[in-house]
């Protein structure tokens, strides 16, 4: 706990960098971002939390069924990652997965119709929160069982070392996540066969309730993979630059043929683990010291203000960019219609090549 | 006293091997212990040791012979001050006899018992009826049901690169029931990948590729090991697609032994057909001829959605005629009537079905023809070629070795109930294995699986000729 602590008490100090103490490289310095990197860091993950909030409202008001989990507090992890990765990566995710897909360049109006059922969703209303695809943004899903992403996105390295494609995954999981037993199964084959992939590990700190000391004998997630010789850095999750140069790092680790990479990302998330969830196992103190000086949108706001990169008109001009998608998104998520009856039995099956001729 | 060397089974399903080469000759002293002969099995060439210390006094089977049965007396050893002249007091078979015991490298199971205790009785050649699948006048040729599924994966890999094939022992090892034998050779260790024993792992893995749009052949050394992974099968592999409003489809298959071999008890006996045909999702195929293995399994490859394909033990080594094509391929979905009758309608699949043809011959004799219909898929499963044969006997039977509760069996029967109540003139009885874990024992063993008797017995019920 003292490292993960440190890590997001003292931020970009480099005194705290956590690495598995093995092998792995050090955490490298946060990336100095370009204007329009700044830029695109503060829309994307402005775009993330707006979304979450307009899902949080729409739940509420029994739009969104179900099991709904905000990604609220932790978009720096994926917009950072995702700045960091070429055309072609492939990612995927577990169920707290809304951010993952914005950030892969999924259309909000897509994903809020899947939440409320609709026919214009990306699953055409039969996935829900937990379960969105996208072939096209090589998003693999939204996957609803904890932690069976992790073999799953070592499959997709599996096939980009078999293609020889020079592609890397990004498999994605928590906190509550890395006790599972096939993580360690897929981190086995994966260092075993060189397989071009990422495990980001996105420590929010609890798993559902369960705060990751009450749950982990070693809490320190980036030194998981010591046994299979995978290299490990702790990375503050809340600093969009951190994670990207982090994320560069492995990307090229992973693309030059030298096997996976273990991210700790120690990030934090606002809400409950679902919506049903009041949190009642973490003070309001606790939550309020996270938002007012670890926010991970107020930092990159800062210093584009700081810099004069952007003006308060040109921030706001920003949000009220950002406030029409996720209003858009969300009108089309009510009006446009649940699926057709028929939808029942469709896709259960895929069309034999010989039925579909 | 004399001691015979007995051949030894080599594997828990083997009942008869290749006496390869004697490594000892008659009057040489040998110790316990002592590499004494090369045994060939379909499996493996094996080497047997001596138990026991002495002369070897007469060797009683040539090197190079060819199906010797397991526990023929294959040499004799004496003692100091005997010679060849005592052999003829020697005891037959009693205690003093000694099998002798065989190593085999990293073995994946025991070598052990006696094939006798395997209670499934050997395919009967009854094979030839006409097959709608295969054209008229199509040479065939013998084959095993091991070397089926061998050359179906094998056409199949030359076809595509996306196909591959992975589990635990596929490669370098040759397949821990010799299934992928070869297929290193030919492919090499890209496209042939021995796994850790990590089921979970590995089915998930093989799921994200299939994802990702490879066609992956997973092994599984036995369907037992594969509940381990249940969670990858059906929530990532099945679920997909429909969760993904038909974006991502999962084209993998899962293979391997499925169901009881010979005494290897409850952990490692279980039929899963029952539970995986239960899912929206999967297909699930279980054929009982080389030939259904060959086309169906290529079928299955070709497939885009995941497909269960369960293999037996003991069928590997069974031999059929399959058609000789260069692309011979078998629809999934289809039931095959294996044996037209009017009688009774016995419905089995897999190795079900030697008990349900063995009783059809056996209840022709006794005046009672019976349809017999192989379904070879689960799911989705040909109900029609079963209710169309109720419509026309009246009655029915249902063969499998799982358990009856949820059976498939169990299944058919309330089918029949929506779709043929008006045909059935008697109730359909389910013949299942026992409702209980599979004992090691050889007699309960037996007990435990279903017989032919018992199915005799469930026609003459059926027909009112008890």
């Amino acid at each position: 706990m003292a490292g993960t602590k440190a890590a997001s008490k003292r931020g970009r100090s480099r005194t705290s960098k956590k690495t598995d103490s093995s092998n792995a490289p050090a955490t490298p310095d946060p990336k100095e971002f370009s204007k329009e990197q700044e830029l695109e860091a503060y829309r994307e993950m402005l775009l993330i939390r707006r979304f979450e909030e307009k899902a949080g409202q729409l739940y509420g008001m029994g739009l969104i069924g179900g099991f709904c989990h905000l990604y609220i507090g932790q978009e720096a992890v994926v917009v950072g990652m995702q700045m960091a990765l070429e055309d072609g990566d492939q990612v995927i995710t577990g169920y707290r997965d809304h951010g993952h897909m914005l950030a892969t360049g999924m259309e909000a109006r897509g994903v809020m119709a899947e939440l409320t059922g609709r026919q214009g969703g990306y699953s055409r209303g039969k996935g829900g929160s937990m379960h969105m695809f996208s072939k096209e943004k090589e998003f693999y899903g939204g996957h609803g069982i904890v932690a069976a992403q992790v073999p799953l996105g070592t499959g997709l390295a599996f096939a980009n070392k078999y293609r020889d494609n020079g592609k890397v995954s990004v498999a994605y999981f928590g906190d509550g996540a890395v006790n599972q037993g096939q993580v360690y199964e897929s981190f086995n084959m994966a260092k075993l066969w060189h397989l071009p992939v990422i495990y980001v590990i996105e420590n929010n700190k609890y798993g559902m309730g369960t705060s990751v000391t009450r749950a982990s004998a070693v809490t320190e997630l980036c030194r998981r993979g010591q046994s299979f010789d995978i290299p490990g850095i702790q990375v503050d999750g809340m600093d969009a630059r951190a994670v990207n140069a982090a994320g560069e790092l492995a990307a090229e680790h992973a693309r030059g043929g030298s096997g996976p990479m273990i991210l700790e990302m120690v990030t934090y998330r606002y809400r409950g683990h679902s919506m049903s969830d009041p949190a009642k196992y973490r003070s309001k103190e606790e939550v309020q010291k996270m938002r007012s000086e670890h926010d991970p949108i107020e930092q990159v706001k800062n210093r584009l203000l700081e810099k004069k990169w952007a003006s308060e008109d040109e921030i706001k001009a920003i949000d009220k960019e950002v406030r029409e998608i996720v209003n858009d998104a969300a009108e089309f998520a009510q009006s446009d219609p649940e699926p057709d009856p028929s939808e029942l039995w469709t896709d259960v099956y895929r069309e034999t090549a010989e039925a579909a001729e | 006293m004399p001691i015979e060397i007995l051949m030894p089974a080599l594997s828990p399903t083997m009942e008869e091997g290749k006496l390869a080469k004697w490594t000892v000759k008659e009057g040489d002293t040998i110790s316990a212990g002592d590499v004494i002969a090369e045994i060939e099995t379909d499996k493996a060439t094996m080497e047997v040791e001596a138990v026991d210390e002495g002369k070897i006094g007469k060797i009683l089977i040539e090197e190079g012979t060819d199906g010797v049965k397991v526990n023929t007396p294959i040499a004799v050893i004496v003692a100091d001050g005997e010679d060849a002249s005592d052999i003829q007091s020697a005891p037959s078979t009693n205690g003093a006899s000694a099998p002798a015991s065989a190593k085999e490298d990293s073995a994946p199971e025991p070598a052990a018992e006696k094939k006798e205790a395997a209670p499934v009785p050997a395919a009967p050649k009854v094979e030839a009826a006409e097959d709608p699948d295969i054209p008229e006048g199509t040479e065939m040729v013998d084959m095993t049901v091991r070397e089926a599924l061998r050359d179906a994966m094998a056409e199949e890999m030359r076809a595509s690169d996306d196909v591959f094939v992975m589990g635990e022992e596929v490669a370098e090892y040759q397949g821990a029931y010799k299934i992928t034998q070869g297929l290193l050779d030919e492919f090499g260790p890209r496209r042939v990948i021995d796994t850790p024993i990590t089921e979970h792992g590995f089915a998930g893995l093989g799921v994200g590729a299939a994802f990702a749009g490879l066609r992956p052949i997973v092994e599984f050394m036995t369907f037992n090991f594969a509940m381990q992974a249940m969670d990858q099968i059906i929530n990532s592999a099945a679920k997909t697609l429909y969760m993904a409003g038909g974006q991502m489809g999962c084209p993998i298959v899962f293979r391997g032994p499925n169901g009881a071999a010979a005494r290897v008890a409850a952990q490692h006996s279980q039929d899963y057909a029952s539970w995986y045909s239960h899912i929206p999702g999967l297909k699930v195929v279980m054929p009982y001829s080389a030939a259904d293995a060959k086309g169906l399994l290529k079928s299955a490859i070709r497939d885009p959605n995941p497909v269960i394909f369960l293999e037996n033990e003991i069928l590997y080594g069974q031999t059929f005629q399959v058609p000789k094509l260069d692309d011979f391929t078998i629809p999934i979905g289809k039931a095959r009537i294996a044996r037209k009758g009017d009688g009774a309608t016995i419905v089995s699949f897999g190795i079900g079905m030697t008990y349900a043809l063995k009783a059809a011959e056996e209840l022709a004799g006794e005046g009672i023809d019976c349809e017999v219909i192989d379904l070879r898929t689960l799911r989705p499963m040909d109900i029609d070629t079963v209710i169309a044969s109720v419509k026309k006997t009246g009655r029915c039977v249902t063969v499998e070795e799982g358990w009856p509760q949820n059976s498939i069996g169990s299944d058919i029967s309330a089918r029949l109930m929506e779709n043929a109540f008006d045909y059935l003139d008697a109730p359909v009885i389910r013949i299942a294995g026992k409702d209980v874990p599979m004992p090691y024992a050889a007699n309960l063993e037996k007990l435990a699986l279903p017989s032919v008797a018992e199915v005799v017995a469930a026609v003459k019920k059926v027909a009112y000729a008890d």
